[in-house]
This record gives C-alpha cells, sequence and structure tokens, in this order.
C-alpha cells in the first residue's frame, strides 16, 4: 500500500510554502505531518489537503547547545504549534530574538514560512524543510 | 507463563571516556552476573543485549555477538535490542518473555554503552537519530529542547510558575546527587547545591547544565531464569512480577497527551496489571531522570503522585529513603549516569539490590522494600517497566 501523501511531496510543497496534510474521509480528522494511517481513527482512507499554516504556539524552548552540524545557526528556538485545523506539528519560530523567548510567548499566533535543513552524512542526501513560524504582532 | 527469577548481577563503574571498548565492559560485567548466579558459561541458553549507537561509537556493530563468543557462550542465538534509551529495558523484557513462556530456563541479559567516545556535538547529533529524522530533526531539534518544551508546557498546564519549577528542578538534581554520593559505582561523585544548579549554562530552555544527565560510558547484566531453575540456586529469589512495554509516534503526533506521556501509562499499567499490584504498593523506583523534568512527569506517569504536583515531594523529601516513595536512591541517570543501552539493566540490578538488602553498608538501602519498579523512556515514548519482588 503506497503513501497517499509521502514525505517527498510534503517536502516539495513546503519548499514552496504550502503545508500539506491528510484529511481522513472517515472521521474528517486532520493529520499533520502525514502518517499512513488516520491518526484518530488509523483508516487509510484520506486525502491530500493543503493547510493554512496559520496555529498558535503551544510550548518553545531555545537551543544553546547543538548537534554536529547545526551549530552555525546558535540559538535557535524550536516550538510546537498547533495548527488552526487540529494537529501539532514541530518547527522553528522566526524574527523573534531567540534569547528572549519565553513563556510570554504561548498561545501568540503564528504564520507559516519554511527553511530548509542541509543534508548531513546522516540523512540520505535529503535536505528537509521545516516550518519556520513568524508570529504575528498583536 | 512460569514465574521468572533474577539470579546473579553484574555492574560496572559508570563513567566518563572508559578505556575498555564495549566488547570488554560487556564481557566483564556478563560474566560477574553468571558467576554471582553459580553458573557457567555453558548454561547460558541465549544472550539478548542492549545498545544503541555502538556502530557510531566504536565502529562496532552485532557487538552481542563478539561478546557471547567473549565469554564462552559458544553460538548461543545473541539478539541486541535497540529502542535508543530504553533498549536494556527491553532487552530484560524480552528475556523474561522468553523464560517465561519456557522456551529457555535460563538466559543472560546485559546492556552497554559507550557514549563518551564521541564528542559532545557528535554524541549530540547520534542520540538525535531517534527522533523523527523527516519531519522533526529538520528543526535543529535535540532532546534536552524536547524536555524544556514540556518542562514550559508542564508549567502552564498546572499553572506553576517558572521560577518555581526551576527551583523544584534543581532539588531533584541536588537529591540525585546526594545519593551517587554513597554509590561507588556512579558516574559523578560530587554535592550539588541548587545554586549550582541554577547558575549552571544554559543548554535548551529552561533546562540548564545540572539539569541534564551526562553522557557515560558503562554496562550491566543479569542471569535471568526458570523460578524451578532458581529455587535450586539462589537463597535470596528476586522475581519479575510484571513488565510492560509501550512505543509512540513523534513528539508532534501526541499533541493529545502532552505533558503527560501516554505510553508510560500504557507500559507502566501492563506492568502493574501482571503484578496484581498498585502504585501504592511500589516501596522504591528507579525512573528515566534524563532530564530533571523527566522525573517529575514520570513520577506522575507511573502513578506515584497526581499530576502537577511531583514537584512537591521532592522538595519535601517524599522522594528520599524513609518518603512516600524513594526514587533514584542510586543517583539516577543524572549522577549515577545513563549509559543509554545498560541504563535498564543497571536499574535492575540497582532494584535487585535493594529487594535483597545488598546496600547497607553503601547507606542508602530502602529497608523492607517487597515491590520495586524500574522506568526508561527512549526516544519520543518508548517507554519499559519492569517490577521485581521479593514475595514468593
Amino acid at each position: 500500500m503506497e503513501y497517499r501523501l509521502p514525505f517527498r511531496q510534503y517536502n516539495k510543497a513546503l519548499r514552496k510554502n504550502k503545508l500539506l496534510g491528510l484529511k481522513c474521509n472517515d472521521c474528517g480528522k486532520i493529520t499533520c505531518p502525514p502518517t499512513m494511517a488516520c491518526s484518530k481513527c488509523a483508516g487509510t482512507n484520506m486525502e491530500v489537503c493543503e493547510l493554512s499554516g496559520n496555529g498558535l504556539i503551544v510550548t518553545l524552548s531555545t537551543v544553546y547547545v547543538a548537534a554536529r552540524g547545526r551549530e552555525a545557526e546558535l540559538p535557535y528556538t524550536v516550538a510546537l504549534v498547533e495548527l488552526e485545523e487540529g494537529p501539532w506539528i514541530m518547527g522553528n519560530l522566526i524574527d523573534i530574538d531567540p534569547r528572549k523567548a519565553g513563556m510570554d510567548l504561548m498561545g501568540k499566533k503564528t504564520a507559516l514560512s519554511f527553511k530548509v535543513c542541509p543534508a548531513d552524512e546522516f540523512s540520505a542526501g535529503v535536505a528537509a524543510a521545516r516550518p519556520a513560524f513568524c508570529v504575528m504582532r498583536e | 507463563m512460569r514465574r521468572v527469577a533474577v539470579l546473579g548481577t553484574g555492574h560496572s563503574n559508570y563513567m566518563f571516556r572508559s578505556e575498555k571498548p564495549s566488547t570488554e565492559l560487556m564481557s566483564e560485567t556478563a560474566m560477574e552476573a553468571i558467576i554471582d548466579s553459580g553458573l557457567m558459561p555453558g548454561d547460558i541458553q541465549a544472550f539478548l543485549m542492549g545498545n544503541a549507537w555502538g556502530a557510531f561509537e566504536e565502529g562496532q556493530s552485532t557487538l552481542q555477538s563478539y561478546v557471547a563468543n567473549e565469554i564462552g557462550c559458544y553460538n548461543i542465538p545473541a539478539t541486541r535490542l535497540e529502542g535508543a534509551c530504553s533498549s536494556g529495558t527491553m532487552a530484560v523484557r524480552e528475556g523474561f518473555i522468553w523464560v517465561a513462556s519456557g522456551f529457555y530456563d535460563i538466559v543472560l541479559v546485559g546492556g552497554v554503552e559507550r557514549a563518551t567516545a564521541l564528542p559532545t556535538p557528535l554524541a549530540t547529533r547520534v542520540f538525535v537519530t531517534c527522533a523523527d529524522s523527516l519531519y522533526e530533526w529538520p528543526t535543529g531539534f535535540v532532546y534536552p529542547a524536547s524536555f524544556g518544551m514540556l518542562a514550559h508546557l508542564y508549567c502552564r498546564t498546572y499553572n506553576i510558575p517558572l521560577s518555581k519549577l526551576e527551583g523544584i528542578m534543581a532539588c531533584v538534581s541536588v537529591q540525585s546527587h546526594e545519593y551517587a554520593l554513597l554509590n561507588p559505582k556512579a558516574q559523578i561523585h560530587k554535592k550539588l547545591t541548587k545554586e549550582d544548579v541554577l547558575n549552571s549554562p544554559m543548554v535548551a530552555t529552561p533546562l540548564r547544565l545540572h539539569n541534564c544527565c551526562p553522557f557515560t560510558d558503562g554496562s550491566a547484566a543479569i542471569v535471568l531464569a526458570s523460578e524451578e531453575f532458581a529455587k535450586k540456586l539462589d537463597k535470596r529469589p528476586v522475581y519479575i512480577a510484571g513488565v510492560g512495554q509501550a512505543s509512540s509516534g513523534r513528539i508532534s503526533s501526541q499533541s493529545a497527551y502532552y505533558p503527560r506521556i501516554r505510553s508510560r501509562e500504557v507500559s507502566s499499567r501492563q506492568a502493574y496489571r501482571m503484578a496484581g499490584i498498585t502504585p501504592e504498593d511500589i516501596d522504591l523506583c528507579e525512573l528515566h531522570d534524563c532530564f530533571s523534568i523527566a522525573s517529575l512527569i514520570a513520577a506522575e506517569g507511573l502513578g506515584f503522585f497526581e499530576y502537577g504536583t511531583a514537584g512537591d515531594a521532592w522538595e519535601k523529601g517524599n522522594t528520599r529513603i524513609g518518603g512516600k516513595i524513594p526514587i533514584n536512591i542510586s543517583g539516577g541517570l543524572k549522577a549515577k549516569g545513563h549509559p543509554v543501552g545498560a541504563t535498564g539493566v543497571g536499574q535492575v540490578v540497582e532494584v535487585t539490590q535493594q529487594l535483597r538488602g545488598e546496600l547497607m553498608e553503601q547507606g542508602r538501602q530502602v529497608e523492607g522494600a517487597r515491590y520495586g519498579m524500574t522506568d526508561t523512556m527512549g526516544a519520543d515514548g518508548v517507554v519499559t517497566n519492569i517490577i521485581l519482588t521479593t514475595e514468593k
């Protein structure tokens, strides 16, 4: 059985600033990032949909000690964002000072952008895009 | 299903920069466990071993086969279990199932890691290979950030000011370092104050260096046998009363439960059900304190405290010897150390020794303990639990 939304297709779209997910035709649940089975009912009757990319910051952490190959990005902020369609997704926060990123950002609205992670020798040559969220000024 | 006993145990010193390769580290404690059991290598029918990253650390995969040969267990089936930080406990659980099922009477279970062979940036990269490499690693995600995000969410969910949580987390580290001072096999023998923790360098907000366990080299081993066989050999049998194991998806997929870890609740309930007991019956626990916030989340997930309240227990000394539930009396991952593949086996060795009353001389015996529990969590939620008992 083939993936309805394989990584390659998801990644290609994100590089064009489009966030793709899956909508379950049986229970209506939106799954993003994609999985083979619906994250609620475990069914596979799902179709690809485009998500708004808008969401709220659920939690965050600013990283000061990076893994090899990512040192140049330090310090940077990793966050979990709850998309307005429901699912949570991990991304980075941009347009903020990571050194000042604290709990006061939790609950703030975000808009989607993306950054590409360079491939290293452990990543099968894949340069993966990841969501980079702009924090909306209120 | 047959009852399964822990016979002998072996446990290396946990350390920085072992001069010994993993084959030697593992073979030495494996032989120690066999000798401690009153057995010969030829008595061992199978070997199960936890090891997460031998290929990265030493360019050595398939360690388990070489170790079996090193110790004279020629041509027995030797199997490696990999579930990041849960690898060792997975090997214990697997060994339990093999003996309980009746397929084998005597199996050797071990775990080994030589994480400090890697420089810290590379070790950090290797450890994060157990995160979702496609959808989450690209953010520059590292495990301190995982638990940093959990810490912030824990504050928000349970309405705890961050400064208060930072104080609680410091207490967790201080307690672990105190008990590690009494454990000759611990990696870090250094008294720590709350100020030391609160002034240590930031790793991933809000977690500082002393909220994080170290990289560690070490090994541990046990021999498991059927009850019938154990009765012939051992004077003070400790039995495995219950086991549990559960997996999880990537971090973002756990949204419905965070900051609770659903897989821990599934795994620990399996273990309690099998043992026919409740969390109140547990007399001591070695749990997965890879980061100090992880201790609170684990203690709550295992059912020892209400959600959001475990910090009070650490602050009031209820997790010390004499408290409601003594936790990580070995020094825990924070100070005893965290040799990934060995960690869970080392926890079982610790609890076995506690239940046998062997730690009086070290000054950290939990007296009269009848039920002890171990808990490990690998990657984003590979949780494994073992309940041990002296009850017949």
